[in-house]
C-alpha cells in the first residue's frame, strides 16, 4: 500500500502546476516519468508478495555496490552486466534478496555446469558475501526479502506443519524430505540439514522446479510451521532404530533381502555344515 | 568337568522314575509311542537350502505369536478420531481409529513398538524365505513326479502370504498404505465390464469409504491366517508322505533317503535354528525402523508422498503397470477399456499362472513318467535352468521398475532414461537370460565330464623325454565322480502314431516341444565310458592326458 500512495501525492502536485497556467519544460519528463511509476507500481503491488514491502531497508549502499562488484566479477557472463539476463540465464529484475540469498547461500549458484538442475554445492561465497549480493540483486527491482528470524525458530506448530507438508511438499520431496524423482533427471532434494532460512526462502522463490508458494497460498506463519515439522524430523531421530534413508519399502526389501535373508542364509549354511 | 560331562553323556531316565512313569502313563492312554517311533526316525537330509522351507515356517510362527499380542491393541475402526498421543507432529490432527490405535501401540503400550517391528520384518522374511525356497525347489528339479501337487500347494502358500502381506501393510490406514490400496482399487476399476462393481463390493461403496479397513481386517487374522495353515499342513503332510529329496551322492539312491533321523539329531537342530530364525528378526526389529507410520500420517486421498512403493513382495507387480506405456486407452461400446491396466492385469496373471502349472509342463514336454527323489544339479538340466533364470529375470525386471524413482535419484539417472532402460530389459533380458544360461549350464557339464574322465588340472607342468610339456591330472576320488556322472538322462520324445494310427497336431507340437527341451542335451556317461576312463587313467594318465588337450 506504501507503493501506491507515494504516486498519488506526486499527482497531486502536477495539477497544482497545471493551474498557474505554465508548463514547465520538464512537465513532459514528469508526467511520463509519475505514468510509468504509477503503472510499474500498481504491477509490483499485484504481483509481489506483501513480504516485498520490507525490501532492501536492512542493506546498506556499501553492501550494494560491494555486491555489484561481486555480481560482475562472478555473475555476469550468464546473468548480464545488470542482471537483466542472457540467452544462457534468467533476467535477475525482480527475484528479491531470498532467490539470491537462496542459490548462492546453498552454493547452487554460480553453477559448476550445465545439467539437468542446478545442484547443491559448497557455497563459493562467505555470508557476508551472499548478503552483498543479494542486497545488489534487491537493489534493481523490489522482490522477496530474507525472511524474519522470528519465522525460522523451528519451534512453533510441528502438527499443523506436518499436515502442510504432506499436501504441498511430500508429493516430491517424499513425506519424511528424504528427497524424490522428477522427470527428465531433475529431482526433489532431500531436505536433511537444509537450513531454515534456505527452506523458507526456497518455500517463497521457488528455485529450479519447485512451484512458488506465496505468502498468500501458505502464510508466513504457515511456513514456519512446515520449518518447525523439519526441525522436529532432524532433531528426533526416529523412535523405531535406524530409519534406513526414511525411504520406506524399496529400503526396507532391500535390507531384508540383502542382510536379513543373508544372514539367516549364512546361518542355515553354519547349522548343517556343523555335523559333517 | 569330566564328570560332569559323563553324567550328560548317559542320560539315566530309570523306568520307574518320573519321566519313566509320566511316558508310561501317557502311552497306556494315547499308544502314542508308536508315532514317536515312526516320526523319530524319519530322516531328513542336511542341505542348508534344504531348511529355507523351514525358515519361512518359523517366520510365520514368529508372525502369529506378535500378531496375537497385536490384535489386544489395534482397532480395526475408521472412525474419526483426534490424535492426542506422544508423537508430537501429529498431535490435534485427525485420524481414523486404525491409525490411531496403530501410534498408540507404537509410542504408549511397553513393548509395542518392537512387537509391531518384528511382525513386520517377520513378514517380509516369510514371503522371502517362501521365495527363495521356490527358487531351490524349481532349479533343482524337486517338483517333479510325486512331487507335483506339493508344488501348487506351496505357490498357492506363497500367493496367500502375499495376501496376508498386503492386507496387513493396508490395516494402519496412514498415508502410504492409503495409496497403496488407490492403486489395488485403480487396478480392479480397470477390469473391463465388472470392475468398478467389484470395487464397490470390496470398499462398501466408493473408494475409500468407511468400511475397508475392517474387511480387510477379518481377512488379515481370521480368514487369511487359517488358509495359510491349513495349507502348511498339507504341505508338511506331503513332505512326510513323500520322503525328503535328496542330492546325488555315494549311497544314496531314490529308494533311500540319507540323512539324520527327527530325533533326537534332527529336531534338535530345527529347534536351535527356530531361535536363530527368530533371534535374527528381533535383531532386525530392535535396530532398524520399519513402516514409520508416524511419518506418513493419516490417509487422505489428496496428499502421496514421493517414493510410495508398496512391501517388496507386490513390487513386481506395482512395477509392471509403471513399465506400461501411458495413454494406451480406447473407448468402445460405450466404455473406457483402460488397456494400461488390462494388459499388465494379464501379463501378471499369465506369469504367475505358469510358475503354478511348470510342473504339469515340463511333465508333459519330457513325457517323464519316472518318480524322481534324487535332485537335479541345476546344470544337468540346462534347459529348465535356462527358463529359471529367464523367469527371474523378467520378474527382477519388474521388481526394479516398482523403484525406478530412487533408481534415478540415488545413481543420477533421468527417470524417463530408467524407465525405458527396464522396458528394454523386461523383453530383451529374458531371451538374453536363457541362451546365456543355456550355454553355461552346458558348459559346465562339459567341464564336469571331464574332470569325471581325465581328473582334475594339477597345475604341475612336466616335460616329457621328448621335450613335450604336459599338465599331469589328478583323477578324482570315488566319492567325488559319483556326484559327478549321477545325472539321470532323458531322451526327447518322439512323433508316434496313436492307437488309431494318427499323427496329430498336438503329437507333433508335443514333439516339437520336447525336442526344444532336450536341445543340445551331453547323454550321461555310460559305465562303460567311466570305466574305460579309469583304466586307462590308472595306466599312462600325465602322457596320453596330455597328448589329448
Amino acid at each position: 500500500m506504501a507503493k501506491l500512495n507515494q504516486p498519488t501525492t506526486s499527482g497531486r502536485s502536477t495539477s497544482r502546476k497545471r493551474k498557474t497556467g505554465r508548463r514547465s519544460p520538464l512537465a513532459t519528463f514528469a508526467l511520463i516519468a509519475i505514468g510509468l511509476g504509477l503503472t510499474g507500481g500498481v504491477y509490483a503491488a499485484a504481483n509481489a508478495t506483501p513480504s516485498a514491502s520490507a525490501d532492501t531497508a536492512s542493506s546498506t549502499q556499501q553492501q550494494v555496490s560491494d555486491g555489484e562488484h561481486l555480481f560482475q566479477a562472478n555473475c555476469a557472463s550468464c546473468h548480464g552486466m545488470n542482471a537483466v539476463g542472457t540467452a544462457a540465464a534468467p533476467s535477475l529484475i525482480g527475484v528479491g534478496a531470498a532467490a539470491v540469498d537462496f542459490q548462492v547461500g546453498t552454493g547452487r549458484m554460480p553453477m559448476a555446469m550445465d545439467g539437468p538442475q542446478a545442484e547443491e554445492k559448497t557455497p563459493q561465497f562467505t555470508d557476508a558475501q551472499t548478503k552483498e549480493l543479494a542486497a545488489y540483486v534487491a537493489s534493481l527491482a523490489p522482490g522477496p526479502a530474507i525472511p524474519d528470524a522470528q519465522y525460522l525458530t523451528g519451534n512453533t506448530d510441528a502438527a499443523a506443519g506436518a499436515q502442510l507438508f504432506r499436501i504441498n511438499c511430500a508429493m516430491c520431496h517424499n513425506v519424511a524430505g528424504a528427497g524424490g524423482a522428477l522427470t527428465e533427471g531433475k529431482f526433489a532434494p532431500p531436505l536433511k540439514g537444509v537450513t531454515p532460512a534456505h527452506i523458507y526462502e526456497a518455500m517463497l522463490t521457488g528455485p529450479q522446479n519447485m512451484p512458488v508458494f506465496n505468502d498468500r497460498n501458505i502464510t508466513p506463519e504457515q511456513k514456519s510451521d512446515i520449518i518447525s515439522y523439519l526441525t522436529y524430523l532432524e532433531k528426533n531421530p526416529s523412535p523405531g532404530g535406524f530409519a534406513l534413508g526414511d525411504l520406506g519399502p524399496v529400503a526396507e526389501g532391500l535390507f531384508l533381502w540383502i542382510f536379513g535373508l543373508g544372514s539367516i542364509v549364512g546361518l542355515a549354511v553354519w547349522i548343517t555344515a556343523k555335523s559333517n | 568337568m569330566t564328570t560332569e560331562t559323563a553324567i550328560a553323556e548317559t542320560p539315566r531316565i530309570k523306568r520307574d522314575g518320573f519321566f519313566g512313569q509320566a511316558a508310561n502313563y501317557l502311552d497306556e492312554r494315547t499308544s502314542i509311542s508308536g508315532v514317536v517311533k515312526e516320526f523319530g526316525r524319519k530322516i531328513f537330509p542336511d542341505h542348508w537350502s534344504f531348511l529355507l522351507g523351514e525358515v519361512a515356517l518359523y517366520s510365520f510362527i514368529v508372525i502369529l505369536l506378535t500378531g496375537t499380542f497385536l490384535t489386544f491393541f489395534f482397532q480395526a475402526s475408521m472412525a474419526e478420531v483426534v490424535y492426542n498421543g506422544a508423537w508430537v507432529p501429529l498431535k490435534g490432527i485427525q485420524m481414523s481409529a486404525a491409525l490411531d490405535s496403530t501410534l498408540h501401540i507404537s509410542f504408549d503400550i511397553r513393548g509395542g513398538l518392537l512387537m509391531r517391528q518384528i511382525h513386520h520384518w517377520a513378514a517380509l522374511l516369510f514371503v522371502a524365505s517362501i521365495g527363495l525356497h521356490m527358487l531351490r525347489i524349481f532349479f533343482t528339479g524337486a517338483f517333479r513326479k510325486p512331487r507335483e501337487l506339493n508344488w501348487v500347494i506351496g505357490f498357492t502358500l506363497f500367493v496367500l502370504a502375499m495376501a496376508e502381506g498386503f492386507t496387513g501393510y493396508s490395516l494402519p490406514d496412514d498415508l502410504l498404505s492409503g495409496n497403496g490400496l488407490r492403486i489395488i482399487s485403480g487396478m480392479i476399476e480397470g477390469i473391463p465390464l465388472v470392475g468398478t462393481w467389484i470395487n464397490f463390493l470390496l470398499f462398501g461403496g466408493a473408494y475409500p469409504g468407511t468400511a475397508i479397513v475392517g474387511r480387510l481386517y477379518t481377512l488379515h487374522i481370521l480368514l487369511l491366517p487359517a488358509f495359510v495353515l491349513a495349507f502348511i499342513a498339507l504341505h508338511l503332510v506331503f513332505v512326510v508322505v513323500h520322503k525328503h529329496t535328496q542330492f546325488a551322492g555315494a549311497g544314496r539312491t531314490q529308494q533311500n533317503v540319507v540323512g539324520y533321523p527327527i530325533l533326537p539329531v534332527y529336531a534338535g537342530k530345527a529347534g536351535g535354528f527356530f531361535f536363530i530364525v527368530f533371534g535374527v528378526i528381533v535383531l532386525m526389529a530392535s535396530l532398524f525402523t520399519i513402516n514409520p507410520v508416524w511419518e506418513y500420517g493419516p490417509y487422505d486421498p489428496s496428499p502421496i508422498s514421493a517414493g510410495t512403493q508398496p512391501d517388496w513382495y507386490i513390487g513386481f507387480a506395482d512395477g509392471m503397470l509403471r513399465l506400461m506405456p501411458p495413454h494406451l486407452e480406447t473407448y468402445w461400446f460405450h466404455r473406457t477399456w483402460s488397456w494400461f491396466i488390462i494388459i499388465p492385469l494379464v501379463i501378471l496373471v499369465v506369469f504367475i499362472v505358469l510358475v503354478a502349472i511348470y510342473p504339469f509342463i515340463e511333465a508333459w514336454v519330457t513325457g517323464d513318467k519316472r518318480e524322481h527323489h534324487i535332485l537335479d544339479r541345476p546344470r544337468n538340466a540346462a534347459t529348465r535352468t535356462a527358463i529359471g533364470a529367464a523367469g527371474v529375470t523378467f520378474y527382477a525386471a519388474m521388481w526394479a521398475a516398482a523403484s525406478g524413482d530412487l533408481i534415478a535419484t540415488h545413481f543420477k539417472f533421468s527417470i524417463e532414461g530408467v524407465t525405458h532402460t527396464i522396458q528394454t530389459a523386461l523383453i530383451v533380458g529374458p531371451i538374453i537370460a536363457y541362451f546365456v544360461t543355456k550355454r553355461v549350464c552346458i558348459a559346465l557339464q562339459k567341464k564336469d565330464r571331464a574332470i569325471a574322465l581325465h581328473g582334475y588340472e594339477s597345475g604341475r607342468i612336466v616335460r616329457l623325454p621328448g621335450g613335450e610339456f604336459i599338465e599331469v591330472h589328478q583323477p578324482v576320488d570315488e566319492y567325488q565322480r559319483w556326484e559327478l556322472v549321477s545325472n539321470e538322462g532323458y531322451a526327447p520324445l518322439v512323433v508316434r502314431p496313436d492307437s488309431r494310427g494318427r499323427i496329430t497336431a498336438g503329437t507333433r507340437f508335443r514333439a516339437a516341444m520336447s525336442r526344444w527341451f532336450f536341445e543340445d542335451r551331453l547323454a550321461p556317461l555310460t559305465q562303460t565310458e567311466i570305466e574305460a576312463a579309469q583304466h586307462h587313467g590308472h595306466g599312462d594318465a600325465p602322457a596320453v592326458e596330455g597328448g589329448s588337450h
